[in-house]
């Protein structure tokens, strides 16, 4: 429903309780809640984070959009925002932070880092883009991107959750709701996907013929 | 001046004949030591001719003499030229270097380092393990024969790329459609992860303690980080705890390796000057400054003076920014959490204006070219400067230090605590702030003045007890200086040209080396370039202060508590970027 329509219901309100009441649906109250009070996971990884923690500061003042209380711990976070680039050794953690963090959750790549690997990319120990492994909601773009960018994004998130609607929602769906979890990559030689390990055995075995042809 | 480093003062090739070789490479200075008396020269090198301070140390892959190479900088902390020697071994495995780590305790990172990313082993090393990898990556990876898997080709045009433009994406070439490469024949399903044992075997325990009348006390092994909101970035430490206070402590460190040395052997030498931005974030023009010196020592060119200025300037701005951001996050680590840092990054802000006003962004500056900057200041940007540092900066400075100095929290925290005594400070080769504020006056603006430093008036800030009180009270002194050295430089500023050299998309860097090195915020930043005269750095190795500093955490925190070991970290002022790089 669009704010049009929901500002001028089909409702007959007696005139003495217009100004004491007021007509919404479920939908919009739910979402409204959970869209001003977006609490990021305490969590930086690179530049960015600086960028992050000036969006926090006085002159930016990310508060005014209900997502400045950071929270350390991922069970009391409603979205991680992934700040800076992602190498291969710190990867297994950030998955492990994100299958902690509780239903409703978000993912935001901030930054070209986070986004696909960015200036970073051809080195050995990076991985190139988060969304390799986890389900981005938000790409910012930026090296890093100033703090009006990251609002910019965050405001696109909240603009997302207001499109969510209750009957609906993942987390609600019993049947289908897995919890979101991500195997934990698990570092060997390289970085080991778990999701693809007969894939990753076969090319390793026919590595050998293809250099020699 | 910037030839100082060069000049050789001492003789080792006279004192240790037949040990000691002048090395004779067009372009290179310095020494090279038999592998067998490398302890012996080493040794002579710290007591007879009084090289107390080991700052860098790394290796070099010289693929086609077929010999790996350890190069080493030794200098003075009463200042002056440095010494450069060097230890070529046979390239075939295993590769074994003594370990120089009872002579200077300092060299254990930047040895674990060189083993990690040159598979060169450091025989006495008592705890030799992968630093920025982690335990069980395949191969060596700043190895010149060592391929990424993204690899395209060595050295940057990349000729898919360029003159035509063409693109192609990385994964497609790559047989797993990512960023990775495993051994033949590897099989994911058979494969045991490491435990890491190793780090946890390595940490101190003292298990004989049921002393009488104690308590009967059992140890725990904490790790903290790397998602840890004290640990400033991605910092991992593993810690042995007894209660409250810490027994054994090892920092785990990579989470933000992010391959500069080898992305920067691949790049030209213009294209690594914003990845050097990215090293330590708050102080990108730094970090500039740190490698166009360099780069410039062995180009042998003059900078314009109108650009010495503007260096000095950006340079000092971007001290003074990052000393109030280092008070606003100390003060978040003792729990005061955000009210000083908004006043920090109030003032931030305000420098981070002019550098977005002179280089278009606000943290990446890009803003150093060879020869000079890249852009004019203009005047009404120096008429904001001038507001900043001549009324600004200098208020705001003393109304920090009023409300906070006195507070009684904060010195309860910070009197007497992680005392560092000079000696070890030097032995542990930190530098910066934290080896000012131990009593030992090296500030490489004095000591080894680059740039136009001599040139202005100014005292190198001091403290001398050594505690985190007089660490953070340095940073003060330091914005001062600073202040002052700007004050003069605005002051000064010549019309004219910004920049001595023809604006080029790539420079001709005649072959050699060159250890270039700044007093950056945090500490010595230096920059090792060896050239062999093609458009691309044959070695580029960057020696972070962040890195090198915390060498000293183990030693400095032990017996302390937990909760200070915090405050610590946020003393030594360790940026990821710059640790891991």
């Amino acid at each position: 429903m669009d704010n049009e329509k929901l500002s001028l219901p089909n409702y007959n309100i007696p005139q003495d309780i217009e100004n004491v009441v007021a007509i919404t649906t479920l939908d919009r109250l739910y979402n409204w809640g959970r869209r001003s009070s977006v609490w990021p996971l305490m969590f930086g990884l690179a530049c960015c984070a600086i960028e992050m923690i000036a969006a926090q500061t006085a002159r930016y003042d990310m508060a005014r959009f209900g997502m400045e209380v950071m929270r350390p711990t991922p069970r009391q976070a409603d979205m991680m925002l992934v700040s800076g680039t992602v190498t291969k050794k710190m990867l297994p953690s950030i998955i492990r932070l994100y299958n902690q963090m509780p239903e409703p959750k978000y993912v935001v790549a901030m930054g070209a880092c986070a986004s696909s690997g960015g200036p970073f990319k051809e080195g050995y120990n990076v991985v190139a883009g988060i969304d390799k492994f986890l389900p981005v909601d938000v790409y910012i773009p930026g090296c890093p991107p100033t703090p009006q960018a990251l609002i910019a994004g965050m405001i696109k998130l909240q603009e997302k959750i207001d499109k969510e609607s209750i009957s609906k929602v993942r987390w609600y769906n019993k049947e289908k709701f897995d919890g979101n979890y991500v195997p934990m990559p698990l570092l060997g030689p390289d970085l080991i996907d778990v999701r693809r390990n007969t894939e990753i055995r076969d090319i390793a075995a026919k590595k050998t013929t293809q250099e020699s042809a | 001046m910037a030839t100082a480093t060069q000049t050789q003062t001492v003789d080792l090739a006279a004192r240790f004949p037949g040990m000691v070789s002048a090395d004779t490479r067009p372009g290179y200075t310095g020494f090279i030591v038999n592998k067998d008396n490398l302890i012996e020269v080493a040794t002579a090198v710290r007591d007879e001719f009084g090289f107390d301070l080991m700052t860098a140390v790394t290796g070099v892959d010289y693929i086609a003499e077929n010999k790996m190479e350890v190069v080493y900088h030794a200098f003075k902390t009463t200042g002056g030229a440095g010494l450069v020697f060097k230890v070529q071994v046979e390239r075939v495995d295993p590769i074994e270097v003594p370990s120089l780590i009872n002579i200077w305790p300092g060299v254990d990172f930047q040895e674990r380092e060189a083993w990690d990313l040159y598979g060169i082993k450091f025989t006495g090393h008592p705890d030799l393990r992968r630093i920025l990898m982690w335990e069980g990556f395949e191969g060596h990876p700043l190895r010149k024969d060592w391929k990424e898997p993204f690899y395209e080709e060595d050295v940057k045009p990349y000729k898919s790329r360029w003159p035509e433009g063409n693109h192609t994406y990385a994964e497609e070439k790559n047989p797993y459609r990512d960023n990775l490469n495993f051994p033949e024949g590897f099989d994911p399903e058979k494969f045991t992860v490491d435990k890491e044992e190793d780090l946890y075997l390595s940490l101190e325990r003292d298990t004989a303690k049921d002393v009488d009348g104690s308590m009967k006390t059992e140890h725990i092994v904490v790790n903290m980080g790397p998602h840890h909101p004290s640990t400033h970035g991605v910092l991992r430490v593993a810690v042995t705890l007894d209660g409250e206070t810490i027994i054994g402590l090892k920092p785990v460190m990579g989470y933000l390796h992010r391959n500069h040395d080898k992305i920067g052997e691949r790049n030209t030498y213009l294209q690594i000057i914003p990845y050097t931005d990215r090293l330590d974030y708050f102080n990108s023009m730094s970090n500039n400054f740190g490698y166009v010196t360099t780069i410039e020592k062995l180009m042998k060119i003059q900078v314009a003076e109108r650009a010495e200025y503007i260096r000095v300037i950006m340079a000092e701005l971007s001290r003074v920014q990052n000393h109030l951001i280092f008070i606003g996050m100390l003060m978040n680590d003792l729990g005061t959490m955000y009210t000083p840092s908004l006043y920090a990054f109030e003032e931030r802000e305000l420098v981070l204006d002019i550098f977005e006003a002179v280089s278009g962004t606000r943290m990446m500056c890009n803003y150093f070219r060879f020869g000079g900057v890249v852009r004019d200041i203009p005047d009404y940007v120096l008429q904001k400067i001038k507001d900043l540092v001549f009324e600004r900066l200098p208020a705001k400075t003393d109304e920090m230090e009023r409300f906070l100095n006195e507070n009684e929290v904060l010195v309860a925290r910070l009197k007497g605590i992680h005392v560092l005594n000079a000696e070890d400070a030097i032995k542990y080769s930190v530098t910066g702030p934290v080896l000012r504020a131990t009593g030992v006056p090296y500030d490489l603006r004095r000591a080894d003045p680059y740039s136009i430093y001599d040139r202005f008036d100014f005292d190198v800030a001091v403290r001398h007890n050594g505690d985190m009180m007089d660490n953070y009270l340095i940073r003060f002194d330091e914005i001062r200086q600073s202040l002052r050295i700007l004050e003069q430089a605005l002051k000064q500023i010549p019309q004219g040209p910004i920049n001595s050299q023809k604006a080029a998309y790539q420079v001709r860097v005649p072959a050699g080396e060159a250890y270039g090195r700044i007093e950056s915020p945090k500490g010595e930043l230096g920059f090792y370039v060896v050239s062999n005269g093609k458009p691309n750095p044959y070695r580029y190795h960057v020696r972070p202060a962040s890195f090198v500093n915390l060498t000293a955490v183990e030693s400095m925190c032990k017996g302390s508590k937990i909760a200070d070991f915090v405050a610590l970290l946020a003393m030594l002022d360790i940026v990821m970027g710059e640790l891991d790089r």
